[in-house]
């Protein structure tokens, strides 16, 4: 009954056609607002709902960028958006094989991510990782490259969609859940090296019931290691709706021993505070955190999932309406007076422009060399001795001098 | 003949047989020990060098002419003397102690590296790491929770940052909630990354193999489903010099790598061990004994049952000499020197405890067929463990025997 009703409300809401004025209205109402620029600052306040603790303080409502900065994050989701949807539009084109998750709706998740962060922190996440990839300092053609399985794609072409890494990203992790352990790992070396970094481990809402998830948990609270574990909730594991598979959807209660807090993920500047308040807990040898970023994706899970026989169209349309976080980002810049709308639509163009400009040249990339389908198996000189071909001539000999 | 009694007396009366072979090996007070894996204590397990008997089991370790007891047997190995270290002082280990040796050589020559396991800052159940913690730190060697797949993720993940990484799954029968972390991220990482990032710091030691009263759960051999995985390095020592020179030189490879360790052998044999840092080659095979009408190849503790298996037949059949085959690393494995001993005796028997169906020795056999197929003079024989869950009771009809091994060479060179 509950269910149903918030759906005719959602339909009630996205029935109707909201004018601009109205639009920035909801998102307003949504975020409860306020911002105020001045000379090259520009301060943003938070609503109330924007964070939720779970045994530790929020953090500050008021968050003071420069206009740069501010400027910076837009970009870089538009850069995103625009580049998942290349890829969309490359996949429906049949030039990328295998699998591949978009983050379309997610965007603010790892802008905001590696706003709050410096290069030396490591990063380490699932599948869906093309944001992350290109935050952490990937060019678009070359994630755009290793999507089509190309030469000069970020892995050489030989992990695709799903394996994606860059200098302190610690990838794109094929297994649901498999990564968050890892992530454990990584932040045991940064203490071991006494570094003052840490270690931020994503997963999903479905990936949050993982065992290991738990495991990785009660190591990193039992040795304080400074690990953030960033759960993604976009309220859908693969096809299944949050609180159908989790007995506990709080996702930010769940490391029990670990404090949490509750993020609207939908909010580039809140992820960015959040995940600075996270990175100064735990390279402060206070431990773990866990945060939950309630966010949304638009699309289906991969590919081959529409991604609307779970969920209704008007849901989806609902979010996009009242919470699309590049949108919601822009009115709040115009509000701030950061820039103007001409400002905007400049920078938009400009990453359509580099995004199509990537895809061109990532399509131009042959295909990897031959010898990539057996090099890197093991370390040069160590492999097995052969590797037999097809035929007889094809057998390629390794450590032949 | 002794032995086809035994084997004739097997059909015809299971119970006679079951009480000569158990009555006087099995040792009630020990069985406790390992049934609950918590039970182990440092006392049941004193460091002691002296050989002790084998309960349940008669591989005949204690009477092996393979392990190098003596000084003059260390200065006489080729295989140490290219490792430089025939001529350097030795003392007596057995292999529980020469693993502690060698963890102690890689914590001493590279500060990146760490212990860690279930129970291993207090020695671990098998007292392999003891001493460890109070000489190197409880930073460097420290316990785990019970969580064999968060272990082996974090040792992954602690590898990708270029440290060396040293987890004990405490018995390999545990190891497979850490299958998918082995399997699907350690091997593949620096696959699928480009050679961008790996995990060649990574080394996981698990005991493994039948002890004589382990049950099913602590006495499994699992390297075949490793030895399937492109990317790992699977070994196996079958002593107390192999296993430091093996373990040094897989902690310093640039992959990840399983180094299964038959438990049994822990305090059963003792060697004259070299104190020095040193490495034995990965992926070579070592030839034991030299022969000219067949090819026995083992691995591990099995190597001991082959060596009284080819004992008898020797004795038994005047004229046959066996050559005997250590594989020592499962994965990639050195097909050219067990190839080249078939090409030159015709034969093949091909012996490991884990079950016969889809074992190693299939891989084995399949491979040498090809490359010998003109050479050989009679099937290639396997004498695996049965088709069974590894048994709690009448684990000696599951054991690939030496009698169950003669059976098979003598079908080998009557054919």
């Amino acid at each position: 009954m509950l269910r149903s009703a918030a759906f005719s409300a959602i339909r009630r809401a996205s029935s109707v056609r909201l004018s601009a004025a109205a639009k920035n209205a909801v998102y307003q109402a949504a975020r409860g607002m306020a911002s105020a620029a001045s000379g090259d600052t520009v301060t943003f306040e938070f609503c109330d709902k924007t964070f939720e603790g779970y045994n530790i303080d929020i953090p500050s409502r008021s968050l003071t960028l420069t206009k740069e900065e501010a400027i910076s994050m837009y970009r870089e989701m538009q850069m995103v958006r625009r580049l998942e949807m290349a890829a969309d539009s490359s996949y429906k084109h049949k030039l990328i094989r295998g699998f591949c998750h978009l983050c379309t709706g997610q965007e603010a998740v790892p802008v905001g991510l590696e706003s709050a962060i410096v290069k030396e922190d490591a990063v380490i996440t699932a599948y869906r990782c093309h944001g992350f990839t290109y935050m952490r300092g990937a060019s678009p053609f070359g994630i755009l490259a290793e999507l089509m399985g190309r030469k000069e794609g970020v892995s050489k072409g030989k992990g695709g969609s799903m394996h994606m890494y860059a200098r302190n990203f610690y990838g794109g992790n094929g297994i649901v859940g498999a990564q968050v352990p890892l992530g454990a790992g990584i932040a045991f070396a940064q203490k071991y090296n006494n570094e003052k970094t840490c270690t931020f481990a994503l997963y999903g809402d479905g990936a949050a019931n993982q065992g290991q998830v738990f495991e990785a948990y009660n190591m990193a609270k039992l040795w304080d290691l400074p690990v953030i574990f960033v759960c993604e909730n976009n309220k859908y594991g693969m096809g299944t709706a949050a609180g159908r598979a989790a007995a506990n959807t709080d996702y930010y209660t769940r490391g029990q021993y670990i404090p949490g807090l509750r993020v609207n993920g939908m909010d580039v500047l809140a992820v960015r505070q959040a995940a600075a308040y996270a990175r100064e807990y735990a390279i402060n040898g206070n431990g773990p955190m866990v945060l939950e970023m309630k966010t949304y994706r638009y699309g289906g899970h991969s590919m081959s999932d529409p991604g609307t026989t779970y969920r209704t169209r008007e849901e989806i349309q609902h979010m996009r309406s009242t919470s699309d976080p590049i949108t919601g980002y822009k009115h709040r810049l115009l509000e701030a007076g950061v820039l103007s709308e001409e400002d905007l639509k400049a920078i938009d163009k400009e990453a359509k422009k580099i995004i199509d400009e990537a895809l061109a040249k990532a399509k131009a990339v042959p295909e990897p060399e031959a010898h990539e389908l057996w090099d890197d198996v093991y370390a040069k000189g160590t492999e097995v001795p052969y590797l037999r071909g097809r035929v007889p001539e094809e057998t390629h000999y390794y450590n032949v001098d | 003949m002794p032995l086809c009694i035994a084997l004739s007396t097997l059909a015809r009366s299971r119970k006679t047989i079951v009480a000569r072979l158990f009555a006087t090996r099995l040792n009630i007070a020990r069985l406790d020990i390992v049934r609950n894996r918590r039970l182990y204590s440092s006392a049941s397990m004193a460091e002691n060098d002296s050989v002790e008997p084998i309960r349940g089991l008669d591989l005949g370790v204690a009477h092996s002419r393979l392990l190098l007891r003596t000084v003059a047997s260390v200065r006489a190995s080729e295989e140490l003397r290219l490792a430089g270290v025939a001529d350097g002082e030795t003392r007596k280990m057995n292999m529980c102690q020469a693993i502690n040796d060698a963890m102690r050589h890689a914590l001493a020559t590279d500060e990146t590296s760490v212990v860690f396991g279930e129970d291993v800052a207090f020695g671990g159940v098998f007292r392999c790491s003891v001493g460890l913690a109070d000489d190197f730190g409880r930073e460097r060697i420290f316990n785990t929770p019970l969580t064999e797949q968060g272990i082996a993720g974090f040792a992954i993940g602690m590898a990708t940052m270029g440290h060396t990484a040293i987890a004990e799954i405490q018995f390999a029968d545990y190891i497979f909630p850490a299958f998918d972390q082995i399997v699907n991220e350690a091997a593949k990482f620096r696959y699928r990354s480009g050679n961008q990032f790996n995990v060649g710091g990574l080394t996981i030691r698990t005991p493994c193999a039948a002890v004589g009263h382990g049950g099913l759960y602590h006495s499994q051999s699992p390297e075949a489903f490793f030895a399937h995985v492109p990317g790992l390095k699977v070994l196996m020592p079958r002593s107390p010099i192999q296993a430091k020179g093996l373990l040094l030189a897989a902690i310093r490879d640039r992959n990840p790598t399983i180094v299964f360790e038959p438990k049994v052998l822990y305090r059963s044999t003792v060697e004259q061990v070299p104190i020095d840092d040193f490495e034995l080659p990965l992926s070579k095979a070592e030839i034991l004994k030299p022969g000219s009408d067949v090819t026995v190849v083992g691995y591990g503790s099995q190597i001991y049952a082959l060596e009284n298996a080819i004992q008898m037949i020797e004795r038994d059949m005047p004229g046959v000499t066996c050559e005997l085959i250590d594989l020592r690393t499962i994965l990639p494995y050195d097909a050219d020197t067990v190839a080249a001993s078939v090409s030159k005796t015709g034969r093949l028997v091909v012996a490991h405890e884990a079950p016969r169906i889809q074992g190693f020795a299939a891989e084995l056999a399949a491979e040498i067929q090809e490359r010998c197929f003109l050479r050989l003079e009679s099937p290639i024989q396997r004498v695996c463990g049965l088709f069974i869950p590894h048994p709690l009771v009448y684990e000696r009809f599951y054991m690939p025997c030496a009698v169950r091994t003669y059976e098979a060479i003598k079908n080998s060179l009557n054919y």
